[in-house]
């Protein structure tokens, strides 16, 4: 009787399709072509990286009070360590910024509990955040009044600036938007001509027009004796720009409720106000949270074209360090600093909203 | 007939101040009379005050003397031009670096796009690197960066970068060489057309063929030799009638070729990097949307990858990418206007700018200004939706 098959265990699988190795001939040499890419793309980083960090890591200046404490050949952050105080506050007097302190710690002492998902109450406080914050921010921002020194408008000024127009642009925009995405899609002729009319002009303009718009012809507009400040008709002219904007995204939301929804609020006796609130509108806005997002990042990029205005913002303000005679020929390291500054506030806002895109997705998954 | 009985117990109609339809109406009139008593009182406001301030309005200006210069003109224009000419001239320049723009961002946004693509892991990251680089920093940063950083750094006129001996590249600017066209030049443009028409026919006949025979001809190979070989014939027929003016240092600074303002290489590299990064996401998310069943089913057909891609792939995807693309090339063409903040001579720059300012007509030229850009931004819309509509799927 023959001996019957004795398995053997399995051999573990070649080294040369597992582990770095398999790895990389999978992702990296899997064919001729392939394999001139990878070396193409190696030629490229080692051109770019080690020439990179060489200059802002390893040969930089990181400390000192002047230009003469650069001596390292690579970077010079001493440029933005002493200009640091004016690229976040502008003008505003170092005495008093603690009210700015005060206003963004209260802001995102508030903004956690958002993001506690056992925390109650995030409908009243995000109401509180949009309606109730944004009045005491104005009022220590400001001064003038409950014994704070009056801090003009034009001292305002760096991230501080970027931030104010960013924020009450949106806040501004998104209630806006919201009524003109309904009258677009409204059954009343005129009401849908003239959101239709409104949001397709302010859509077709560059915002820098727009923004030379309300800086020269706004002051005609109004009446004999009535001047707005400069950085309230800059944000006039954004909140325009910006709700045509948001009216879009929030229409491409209302779009995606289906019509049994809006049958079914009917025939349970909702009228058309309750219907859109309570029914249609928190659907909508919640699809289109990823499009939200977006045109609020594109909104806070956007803010620094307030500097052809005359406004100070964080790029003007480094645009003016770098006219300083004390520091000319530190542009690079001012653009950098700035860049950075921004690319951290916009790729952080886009992940936030990929996450939330993530947590909001009620089912109905396929 | 007697009255139905039922016809008692149907619902009234509802009280006329519950009645939606004439809710609707006036609801229609109060904003109707809102918007115009509005309208009317700025109207008014602005009257009044031009005429406390004695402006004039209407559009006589325009042909008042400018008496500035322009660095850069398409057209003929000097000091002594018009406002008007001054319009032309900035709307030509929008358009040359918007025009310019859109072809760079596309040709640069369609191979990032498919290189994240890539099944090689470094391409793909170092393209995901790019899109999220320089989507997240503002345009206008990007553009000071390009201008003052890199441009401002390049050498002086005399020890500028030398491409080959026709190129050349320094503080100033760039200057390309310029052709010059000789008298038999015009035989070659001919040919060319010539060539181009042929091929055309060509595809025709070729496709009749092939739906009424099954068989395929090399339309491509024939096209390019045609469209290469015809007018090369007709070249070194006429004589090799091309000439190249070639830019030479005189003094300080070059003479002849083309030269390309600093300001207009930094716009436009800048427009393009940033505006392909946007379009490398429409591009992949385009062709992510077509199902992986499509390209089976292709292969299943037999179909070889390069024809899969692009018979089966492409016009699919092409669906999802146009509408996105156009708004960004609508995007391109309104951020041209942040030309004015480095000083290259686009229509805000030289009309919503320097006109402005020395006229101080802000009602005519900021009107004139917005309805350019508002008839640029209609006209693209109306091209891409058009070529949109004859790409769409058709369905039942």
């Amino acid at each position: 009787m023959p001996a019957t098959h004795v398995p053997q265990p399995d051999l573990p699988p070649p080294i040369i399709s597992v582990g770095v190795i398999g790895w990389m001939r999978r992702n990296l040499f899997s064919s001729l072509p392939n394999t001139a890419l990878t070396l193409f793309a190696l030629y490229l980083l080692w051109l770019l990286l080690p020439p990179a960090i060489q200059w802002a890591f390893i040969d930089a200046d990181w400390s000192g009070t002047g230009r003469e404490d650069c001596t390292g050949g690579g970077a010079c952050w001493v440029f933005v360590q002493v200009r640091f105080y004016q690229f976040m506050y502008g003008f505003y007097p170092e005495a008093e910024s603690w009210r700015v302190n005060l206003a963004f710690g209260l802001l995102i002492v508030l903004t956690i509990p958002l993001f506690i998902r056992a925390f109650r109450w995030k409908g009243w406080l995000s109401a509180f955040l949009l309606l109730g914050y944004p009045v005491i921010a104005y009022y220590l921002f400001l001064g003038g009044s409950f014994g704070l020194e009056l801090v003009e408008t034009d001292q305002w000024g760096g991230l501080l600036l970027t931030l104010v127009l960013a924020g009450v642009g949106i806040v501004a925009a998104l209630p806006i938007g919201v009524v003109l995405a309904l009258g677009r899609r409204s059954q009343m002729p005129i009401v849908k001509a003239l959101s239709i009319a409104f949001i397709e002009f302010w859509r077709g303009v560059p915002l820098i027009t727009v923004l030379f718009m309300s800086s020269v012809m706004l002051p005609l507009f109004l009446p004999e004796g009535v001047n707005f400040d400069k950085l309230l008709r800059a944000l006039i002219g954004i909140i325009m720009f910006q709700s045509a904007y948001m009216a879009e995204v929030v229409r491409g939301g209302l779009q995606a409720i289906p019509k049994g929804q809006y049958e079914a609020a009917a025939a349970l006796g909702l009228g058309y106000w309750r219907t859109m609130a309570l029914v249609v509108l928190p659907q909508a806005l919640k699809l289109v949270i990823p499009g939200i997002v977006n045109t609020f990042i594109a909104l806070f990029k956007d803010t620094t074209l307030v500097l052809i205005i005359g406004l100070f913002d964080l790029l003007a303000i480094i645009q003016l360090a770098l006219a300083d005679p004390k520091w000319l020929g530190f542009s690079v390291e001012g653009y950098v600093f700035t860049a950075a500054v921004f690319w951290i506030f916009c790729f952080s806002m886009s992940r936030y909203s990929q996450a939330l895109e993530r947590r909001l997705h009620t089912g109905h998954a396929r | 007939m007697a009255a139905d009985p039922r016809e008692d117990d149907l619902p009234s109609k509802p009280p006329v101040w519950n009645d939606p339809r004439i809710r609707a109406l006036v609801f229609q009139i109060v904003i109707v009379v809102a918007v115009s008593a509005f309208g009317y009182y700025l109207f008014d406001n602005t009257l009044t005050n031009l005429q406390k301030r004695g402006i004039t309005t209407g559009f006589g200006f325009l042909d008042s003397q400018a008496s500035f210069g322009i660095i850069q003109t398409l057209v003929e224009y000097s000091e002594t031009s018009t406002y008007g000419r001054t319009f032309i001239v900035g709307l030509l320049n929008t358009l040359l670096v918007s025009g310019l723009g859109i072809a760079l961002a596309t040709l640069l946004g369609f191979v990032i796009g498919i290189a994240r693509l890539s099944s090689n892991w470094l391409i793909a990251k170092l393209a995901a690197a790019y899109v999220e680089l320089f989507r997240n920093i503002p345009l206008l940063l990007q553009i000071f960066f390009w201008y003052f950083a890199v441009l401002r750094a390049l050498p002086s006129p005399r020890q500028s970068y030398d491409l080959g001996g026709a190129v050349f590249l320094n503080l100033r600017g760039l200057y390309l060489p310029r052709p010059l066209f000789e008298p038999g030049f015009g035989y070659v443009f001919a040919a060319l057309v010539a060539a181009i028409a042929g091929s055309m026919f060509i595809a025709r006949w070729a496709r009749r063929r092939q739906e009424a025979t099954g068989q395929q001809f090399h339309t491509i190979y024939t096209s390019i030799g045609l469209i290469l070989g015809l007018p090369l014939l007709a070249f070194l027929a006429t004589g090799a009638p091309l000439a190249w003016e070639l830019p030479e240092l005189r003094g300080f600074n070059f003479q002849g070729g083309i030269p390309v303002i600093p300001e207009l290489s930094a716009l436009l590299v800048a427009l393009s990097i940033y505006t392909a990064a946007f379009i490398a996401e429409i591009v992949r998310a385009g062709i992510l949307a077509v199902s992986q069943g499509q390209t089976e089913a292709a292969h299943a057909l037999g179909l070889r990858p390069g024809l899969t891609l692009r018979l089966v792939i492409i016009p699919q995807a092409m669906r999802v990418i146009i509408p996105p693309l156009t708004s960004q090339y609508l995007n391109l063409t309104k951020n041209s206007s942040l030309a004015t903040a480095i000083g290259y001579p686009d229509l805000v720059s030289v009309f919503a700018g320097t006109t402005l300012n020395q006229t101080g007509q802000a009602v005519e030229v900021i009107a004139m200004t917005m309805g350019v850009y508002l008839t640029i931004s209609l006209v693209i819309s109306l091209l891409m939706n058009w070529y949109n509509k004859r790409k769409t799927l058709v369905e039942r």
